[in-house]
């Protein structure tokens, strides 16, 4: 099952996805493990920028493709990718718009 | 209203200043997370599903009108323009920055408010009847006793470390506004044979994963004995409540497992043992101060049938809708006590913006002695309105987007932030809530309904009340979707019921045709408009429902 690595912000406290170069709002730019070998080297590196105090709480999420994008198997985690489903002016889909 | 002395001023400022330090080491790496967070809790700051979120504590639901302009201050300067009301009479803020929490406290502070022992396990804020010391029909007036208690348990060295969070609600009228039987104590209070004020002390009641309705200990405890009996109850559970498990920790749970008898002789035991004595004539000096502070406003001598009211209400059809609707009656000769509603139809329960928190403070004011009550069904309440002014008041509501008539009428739904907002929540509820306003729309059919109040949960743990709701919905997860269950019958009055699960749960698309079916049932089935649902239901029983909602569809 692929995975991503999300987390939140430590300063903001937003929702944030572990890309090539660091966190990113953007699910569509995590980097995707596909097996468990590149889990854990995502999962080190998550581990890394919570002990450097960049982000909170890491951890892993299951993820299909669909085209381009990454769309998590969990509604409650595709919330997250999103912000409050009452309130599309807020949160990463109001910020975001096409982007995501 | 009570107001800080130069002790409270001091307390609230030190605390904000240690916890501004706080956020320093942490943001600069001093403490980790793990050192961090239950700092944070201790200032009723989370981090939520989406942000970090900050809980501030609105001493028994009473709030003047600058500290809601300071609220709405707060919701422009560092959030997102509005908040939401709580079940608990509190507030939240759903998007401060962590680095911002710090400057928020110092402008609550400003304004004598904090948001210490909103999390926790500890002894919660204290609530109360939203219409305390002006309800035609109450006893006497619970907030000095609440002032009492919150002074007592404020940072209580003995009690800030409980097996578990710990919640006292307070109501001074027979009819029950505070759902006292569903807290970790309930007080009410009565006048025994002599005349003199007393509390029912009603102990082990809750919502929850195990919801119970609490027990007697006291039939009738003398005020002046309030902190020191409240204290025994607090050392038995302190010392006999579970720390093994999270989920059994509850005083609740200590209740029910060994008896309410034997947890009662625990507590007369440990009373006794006490010396209580100076605690006694201490609190009845303490209550003397703290009651000048609840003194009534300055009331004019007033008709009890205003013409000009009269007139008003005569001429417009939708002034008297919603005087009929949100309004009660007042202990005081020309006066009323105004509902404010926070469900507008297909709107988010208990949010308010900045603007009509503003605006609320200036009708306040004006109309109300500058005084705001938080009900614990996410509405505000202005508690002393001249009946002269109720138009005026009305005016002004409607200006705001605040004047929807349907105080505890079916869209007059509670519910928690659920999956929108809350990492703990299993399904989401205020799109549920969004939705059932939305089919029941028609004013005249909601009044047709009359008294049925929807509470709905997104998860197990219960905050918004589902339990004691005449209908109640719980957001669960089932296979990956989210799914909804409903219980009928439940009650959170002076009546306590816990209610009866209808049967299996419903999908997301199909739970507002479940909610609008049983009410069909209701409509169609009962005696006449004057059955109102919850006896409806207790004449015919869950058996009844089940087959017309469940009928193969």
């Amino acid at each position: 099952m692929p995975k991503i690595i999300t987390a939140n912000h430590l300063v903001v406290g937003d929702v944030v996805f572990l890309a090539e170069d660091g966190w990113t709002p953007v699910v569509d730019r995590a980097v995707v493990a596909d097996d468990d070998a590149a889990l854990e080297q995502l999962l080190a590196r998550a581990a890394q920028a919570e002990a450097a105090n960049i982000v909170v709480g890491p951890y892993a999420v299951d993820i299909r493709r669909e085209g381009g994008r990454i769309v998590p198997l969990h509604y409650r985690e595709a919330m997250r990718t999103r912000g409050p489903t009452v309130r599309p002016d807020l949160g990463h889909q109001a910020e975001l718009g096409s982007q995501r | 209203m009570y107001r800080y002395d130069e002790f409270d001023a001091r307390f609230v400022a030190d605390r904000a200043a240690q916890f501004r330090d706080q956020v320093r080491r942490r943001l600069d790496g001093t403490l980790s997370e793990e050192e961090f967070r239950p700092l944070r809790l201790m200032n009723g700051l989370y981090l939520q599903l989406h942000a970090y979120m900050l809980r501030i504590a609105i001493p028994y639901g009473v709030l003047g009108s600058q500290q809601l302009r300071q609220l709405a201050m707060i919701a422009d300067r560092w959030d997102r323009g509005y908040g939401h009301f709580t079940t608990r009479q509190n507030i939240q803020f759903n998007w401060p920055k962590l680095a911002d929490v710090p400057d928020i406290l110092d402008a609550l502070a400003a304004v004598e408010m904090h948001a210490i022992q909103t999390s926790g396990n500890c002894i919660r804020n204290v609530t109360t009847d939203q219409f305390a010391g002006v309800a035609a029909d109450e006893v006497e007036d619970p907030r000095p006793y609440c002032e009492l208690l919150r002074q007592w348990s404020s940072l209580h060295p003995e009690f800030s470390f409980l097996p578990r969070k710990f919640k006292i609600a307070v109501t001074g009228a027979p009819f029950d506004r505070a759902a006292v039987k569903v807290h970790d104590i309930g007080l009410r209070m009565h006048r025994n044979e002599a005349g003199e004020p007393g509390f029912e002390v009603i102990v082990g009641g809750g919502l929850g994963r195990t919801p119970m309705v609490g027990k007697t200990v006291r039939d009738f405890l003398p005020v002046a004995e309030l902190v020191p009996y409240v204290t025994a109850i607090m050392r038995v559970y302190n010392r006999f409540g579970r720390r093994d498990n999270k989920y059994k920790a509850r005083i609740k749970i200590l209740v029910h497992e060994i008896g309410v008898d034997a947890f009662s002789e625990l507590v007369e035991a440990e009373y006794r043992a006490g010396d209580h004595a100076a605690g006694i004539e201490l609190a009845v000096g303490e209550v003397e101060r703290i009651a000048a502070y609840f003194a009534p406003p300055a009331y004019e001598d007033l008709p009890e049938r205003d013409p000009g009211h009269m007139a008003r209400l005569f001429e417009n059809r939708d002034f008297a809708r919603w005087v009929r609707q949100s309004t009660a009656p007042h202990t005081v000769r020309g006066y009323s006590i105004a509902n404010i509603s926070l469900k507008p139809i297909g709107g988010i329960p208990g949010d308010a913006s900045s603007a009509q928190m503003r605006a609320v403070a200036d009708l306040a004011d004006r109309h109300s002695f500058g005084e705001i009550r938080v009900a614990h069904e996410q509405n505000l309440v202005l508690p002393n309105v001249p009946k002269r002014d109720l138009f005026a008041l009305w005016e002004g509501l409607v200006e705001a987007d605040l004047g929807t008539p349907n105080l505890g009428l079916v869209s007059d739904i509670i519910a928690c932030p659920g999956m929108d907002y809350c990492s703990l929540a299993t399904a989401r509820s205020i799109p549920v809530a969004q939705a059932i306003s939305r089919r029941f729309a028609d004013l005249a059919l909601q009044s047709d309904v009359g008294d049925l109040r929807i509470n709905i949960s997104g998860c197990i743990n219960a905050c918004g009340h589902h339990h004691v709701a005449h209908l109640g919905i719980l957001g669960l997860e089932k296979r990956g979707v989210e799914s909804y269950q409903i219980t009928l019958g439940g009650s959170g009055d002076e009546n306590a019921a816990l209610g009866q699960l209808l049967g299996p749960g419903f999908a997301a698309d199909e739970i507002v045709d479940a909610v609008e079916a049983v009410v069909r049932v209701y409509l169609a089935d009962r005696r006449g408009p004057e059955e109102r649902f919850l006896d409806f239901f207790r004449r015919v029983g869950i058996k009844h429902f089940k087959e017309a909602v469940y009928v193969p569809v």
